[in-house]
């Protein structure tokens, strides 16, 4: 694990809460779309995706959460726009590995190194793991999985 | 009330929570459990043993014995005429489920109509829901005021001559007003209609009489009321219980059967009661009984109103708290957290209480029709039963002050 300042990285899970990036949806035709709503907490959003080819051309979400799935969906909707799919999966995977404190590339997860202690509050790891498992399920489906 | 005396008796209380002694503050979703009902659920283990109504020999008669025995202290606790109105089963869920299937299946024709409201719980409103489209049945709701409480007038307004039952609970648990349930069963009566009454968070804290009330059927969870989990009560008239045919089938519950299908099944209210019920259960739900009637229910509701009104005062001061019911008379808190005006998600503020040792409950507390009534997404509710001191509200109170949004998530720091 990283020797970050932790004052750091509270201070990026407060920016992207208080100031979400990609946080509007769009009518768009071209967008997959995926509504995520917790069953164990308010967390209700949707997540919506758009794919040029093999390329993550866009990532939008909104809806009601907490700090933690706002502040995660956001940072990820940031990290991953640009990237291929397969980028995108890896850097998805590592981040479910750093979430279940196993091993991760943290040069891959960037700012979403912030959630590397999630764990400490169990009940709290949907939070920080479900706007990253909507955009999983549509690159899942995009390439016909 | 005698707290610290009476704190001895729940062991749970010596534990701690992140390394915090715990505060326990989520009674609305279950209690904690005294020596005695612990007692009463390992001496089944390890004395009683045997099945309830069935075997010829010692230990399976002294079963039966205390297994009845308890219903006839559910019968006088809820003030039921009689033992045989009383339907041991797995919790409040299952009692309401069995009464929207039979009562929609057995009573119910296409087009009649099931009163509920917007502030009642998933077990109250889904299981009609779901039967009700079953049988071409219909649910309407009866408008809540501007505090979110079923009044009387709302009921009469919502009265109309297809309504044929209204369920609903005696207590919200979001936020813990007291339906006027007397009233609605007088003027549902007079319109034939059926009065079922979810009595979850009702009937741990105040004195229950069914038939002053005079409700068709009423259902309680023994979690709630210091008892064990996964065991109930449907209490229902014995004239109902008789009419109608269970939803379950198998043993116990019949008297003969043959394979032409003739079936004859037991007298109420064994033929509720297929197959092996919770034994443990019932007989720790006799203990819990037999616990809280020896506090009182007068003095427990008292108390939890004294530590209602002691958080309120606390809480009144502080422009960072919004509490939705201050005016409901029960042990039910429910508030957010603002900073700098910015509502704090109340998952949030939960998880830093925890931090502190200190449980509370987050989210629609399962309620999730309330959310477009109070205007707000979700809320955190500290719920208080008679074994909470005013010490932890003080607990509570002061971590509340210290939940900024910059401490709510440094807690994963």
């Amino acid at each position: 694990m990283s020797e970050i300042d932790p004052n750091l990285l509270r201070d990026i899970i407060m920016d992207h809460y208080q100031y979400p990036r990609n946080h509007e949806l769009t009518k768009e035709e071209g967008y997959h779309s995926r509504h995520m709503a917790s069953d164990s907490c308010i967390d209700d959003i949707t997540v919506q995706a758009k794919f040029n080819g093999n390329r993550i051309e866009d990532v939008r979400f909104d809806g009601e959460a907490c700090t933690i799935s706002t502040a995660s969906t956001s940072i990820m909707s940031e990290l991953v726009k640009g990237k291929t799919k397969e980028e995108a999966m890896e850097i998805i995977q590592n981040y479910f590995a750093m979430v279940d404190q196993k091993e991760y590339d943290e040069d891959l997860l960037e700012e979403a190194v912030a959630f590397q202690n999630v764990g400490k509050q169990a009940n709290r790891i949907n939070c920080a793991t479900i706007g990253w498992k909507a955009l999983r399920d549509m690159i899942k489906e995009s390439e016909g999985q | 009330m005698d707290t610290e005396r009476i704190r001895k008796d729940f062991p749970i209380l010596s534990r701690t929570m992140s390394d915090k002694p715990l505060v326990y503050l989520d009674n609305g979703a279950t209690t904690l459990k005294p020596q005695p009902v612990i007692d009463a659920v390992v001496n089944y283990y390890t004395y009683l043993g045997a099945n309830a109504h069935r075997g010829d020999y010692e230990m399976s008669a002294q079963v039966d014995a205390a297994y009845e025995g308890c219903r006839k202290k559910v019968a006088d606790y809820l003030h039921a005429t009689s033992s045989k109105e009383i339907i041991f089963n797995s919790g409040s869920s299952e009692g309401l489920n069995q009464v929207a299937l039979m009562v929609c299946q057995q009573l119910l024709k296409p087009g009649d109509v099931i009163l509920s409201d917007e502030s009642e719980h998933a077990s109250s409103i889904l299981p009609w829901m779901q039967a009700a489209k079953q049988k071409g049945c219909k649910i309407e709701y009866i408008p809540l005021d501007e505090e979110g409480k079923i009044t009387v007038e709302n009921f009469k307004k919502a009265v109309h001559e297809n309504v044929k039952v209204v369920c609903l609970a005696q207590v919200s648990n979001v936020l813990g007003f007291e339906a006027p349930v007397k009233e609605i069963a007088k003027i549902a009566h007079q319109n034939d209609m059926l009065v079922v009454v979810d009595g979850a968070q009702s009937t741990p804290h105040i004195d229950i009489d069914v038939q002053d009330l005079d409700v068709d059927f009423f259902v309680f969870s023994a979690h709630k009321m210091c008892g064990p989990t996964g065991v109930g009560v449907l209490y229902g008239k014995k004239a109902l219980l008789d009419k109608l045919e269970p939803i379950y089938y198998g043993g116990e519950s019949n008297a003969r059967f043959n394979s032409c299908g003739d079936l004859i099944l037991k007298e109420t209210p064994l033929k509720y009661e297929s197959g092996t019920q919770p034994i443990e259960g019932v007989l720790g739900l006799g203990a819990a009984i037999d616990y809280i009637q020896a506090i009182g229910k007068e003095a427990i509701h008292a108390y939890e109103l004294e530590l209602k009104s002691y958080f309120v005062q606390k809480v009144k001061e502080l422009k960072t708290i919004h509490l939705y019911n201050e005016n409901a008379q029960s042990g039910i808190c429910t508030f957010n957290v603002f900073d700098q005006g910015q509502m704090i998600p109340a998952q949030d503020v939960a998880s830093f209480l925890n931090t502190k040792g200190i449980a509370v409950r987050s989210g629609t507390h399962c309620a999730k029709m309330l959310v477009d009534v109070l205007k707000v997404s979700g809320t955190c509710r500290a719920s208080f039963y008679f074994y909470n001191k005013k010490e932890e509200i003080d607990q509570l109170v002061a971590a509340l002050q210290e939940a900024t949004l910059e401490n709510c998530i440094n807690i994963f720091f």
